[in-house]
């Protein structure tokens, strides 16, 4: 138990003192709310979708907990390189626990770092239904988050350098992330991107929050809860399994 | 307390360690000496649980790797041949959360790092963050980690390599010490064969490995009359020739490179 606390806790001081990396992932999702959201905010309004902000928002919120959190997970690389790693494996502690540990610790930055968004977007004109929305909001925060980053940790257990990071980026995180809906509705797709669209686990993500923060959604919640419960234990045992293999 | 019959590890058709077998009693100085590449890491490997072997019994305080890891990884402490620190704590938080993975109570864990510090000369260094520390600096952290949650083995690959002599003296001066007074087991590793002497008097005991084998084993004095060499350096290279192990390591980094990527299941 306080193997997993203090694993937690090194996650949580390398977050908060890494200033550079915090402001420099802001950057993206910034980026999507202003040259999206205001961009492309006419056109919608056109289209007869309602506000594209309100509608952009919870999807650039769920693509902050996304990176972040595959990018904690995929900080066991790191870990390998920088040679930390070893002093981890090689302690009486559970893998299991180490795993646990680690993805709370990632879980948390994400979280966070989502929650941050949020509050930027707040700022941009973005307005949630009420302040209690919130509240749930944040517990798909917290799920998504911890599904993405038992996701990056099973990833980097089979990766041993950062030489694939970019074959990762681009083939499995871009989609994840411009195949969930965060960018565009839902109804109406075409029939093979509806069903892309229903394997990818980010858009109950997506659409959780914006049931939460916004009232509209297409999925029902129960749905996206399940799915996210179902997608995050299953990762986690993969996870586990994955991270329990490595030798160095 | 540390008991190797048979060990073997094989990467891809590659034999890095070929059947070797050696005991090191409780309280001994053992010392690991071997060219680059011998495979002297990747037994230190095997011996701490990260590695599994392709065959081969090891037992390590009474317990096997294989089947207890959690007892045996409570036996030892280790300084790793690369660096392992957290560079992004300081020095006292990479202490603290070795104290607190280890199971050290609270105060002891304290007391002890409050000891380690002052002793590896780092106790007014010990809120910089690690990154800012110098080669010298990491390894002495490195020593005081390993030493923390007071081991029964000692694992030590390499740990003096980039000391300069001052330290080095320091810190076997320390080990030694700790040999006696606690009776604590010293498995090391160097390619200073005037160190490896040193630290393996009065009683202790070396075993030279070339290309996976153990090619020769006994106290100093005993390898220096095998081979009628008046210095342990002599000794040494009699035993394992002159010639350079570069090239080969070479080929076969290129090999790792190509695998790595996907991490194959070794
Ligand atoms: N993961 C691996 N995959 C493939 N080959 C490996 C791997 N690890 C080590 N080797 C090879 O095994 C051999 C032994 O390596 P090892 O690191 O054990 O040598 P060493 O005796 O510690 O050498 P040094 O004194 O240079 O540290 C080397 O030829 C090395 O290239
Ligand atoms: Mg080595």
């Amino acid at each position: 138990m306080n193997a997993i606390y203090i694993l937690w806790l090194r996650q949580l001081k390398r977050y908060l003192r890494s200033r550079s990396r915090i402001v420099g992932s802001l950057g993206q999702p910034i980026l999507f709310l202003v040259a999206l959201g205001f961009g492309f905010g006419p056109v919608f309004q056109k289209a007869g979708a309602g506000n594209y902000l309100e509608f952009l928002a919870p999807g650039v919120v769920a693509m902050a907990v996304l990176f972040t959190s595959v990018f904690t997970g995929i900080e066991i690389i790191w870990d390998r390189q920088f040679g930390f790693l070893k002093e981890t494996l090689v302690a009486p502690v559970s893998r299991l626990s180490i795993m646990i540990g680690r993805t709370a610790g990632g879980a948390t930055v994400a979280t966070l770092q989502g929650v941050i968004v949020l509050v930027i977007a707040t700022l941009a004109g973005f307005r949630p239904v009420s302040l209690w929305s919130v509240i749930p909001a944040i517990l798909i925060m917290i799920l998504t988050a911890t599904l993405f980053t038992a996701l990056g940790t099973a990833i980097a257990s089979v990766l041993e350098d950062m030489q694939g990071f970019q074959l990762i980026m681009n083939f499995l995180i871009m989609p994840l992330f411009f195949l969930s809906g965060a960018l565009f509705p839902l109804s109406n797709l075409p029939g093979a991107l509806e069903v892309v669209v229903k394997i990818d686990p980010l858009s109950y993500g997506v659409d959780g929050l914006r049931q939460t923060l916004t009232g509209a959604g297409y999925f029902p919640l129960s749905l996206d809860l399940l799915v996210l419960c179902g997608v995050t234990v299953a990762l986690l045992v993969l996870g586990s399994w994955l991270f329990s293999k490595i030798q160095i | 307390m540390i008991k190797v019959s048979g060990l073997t590890k094989k990467f891809n058709n590659f034999l890095a360690v070929d059947n070797i077998s050696f005991d090191v009693a409780a309280g001994e100085i053992f010392a690991f000496l071997g060219p680059n590449g011998a495979g002297k890491t990747t037994t230190i490997k095997m011996l701490t649980t990260l590695l599994a072997p392709t065959s081969g019994r090891i037992e390590i305080n009474g317990a096997d790797p294989a089947t207890d890891q959690e007892a045996v990884r409570r036996a030892f402490g280790i300084v790793f041949q690369d660096p392992s620190l957290d560079d992004e704590l300081t020095a006292w938080e990479n202490l603290e959360f070795h104290g607190v993975l280890y199971g050290v109570p609270r105060d002891l864990g304290r007391k002890r790092a409050e000891e380690l510090l002052k002793f590896v000369e780092l106790w007014e260094r010990r809120n910089d963050l690690v990154k800012n520390f110098s080669g010298g600096m990491k390894r002495r952290l490195e020593i005081a980690r390993g030493l923390l949650h007071h081991p029964k083995i000692f694992f030590l690959d390499e740990p003096t390599q980039g000391l300069d002599p001052q330290t080095r003296n320091h810190i076997w001066e320390y080990i030694k010490n700790l040999n006696k007074t606690e009776n604590i087991t010293v498995f090391f590793t160097t390619h200073y064969m005037d160190e490896a002497e040193r630290a393996c008097l009065p009683a202790g005991k070396v075993a030279i490995m070339d290309h996976g084998k153990i090619i020769a084993a006994g106290t100093p004095a005993q390898l220096k009359k095998q081979t009628k060499k008046t210095s342990m350096e002599d000794a040494f290279l009699t035993l394992t020739g002159h010639a350079i192990r570069d090239e080969e390591a070479g080929a076969i980094d290129h090999l790792r490179a190509g695998a790595r990527m996907w991490g194959r299941r070794r």
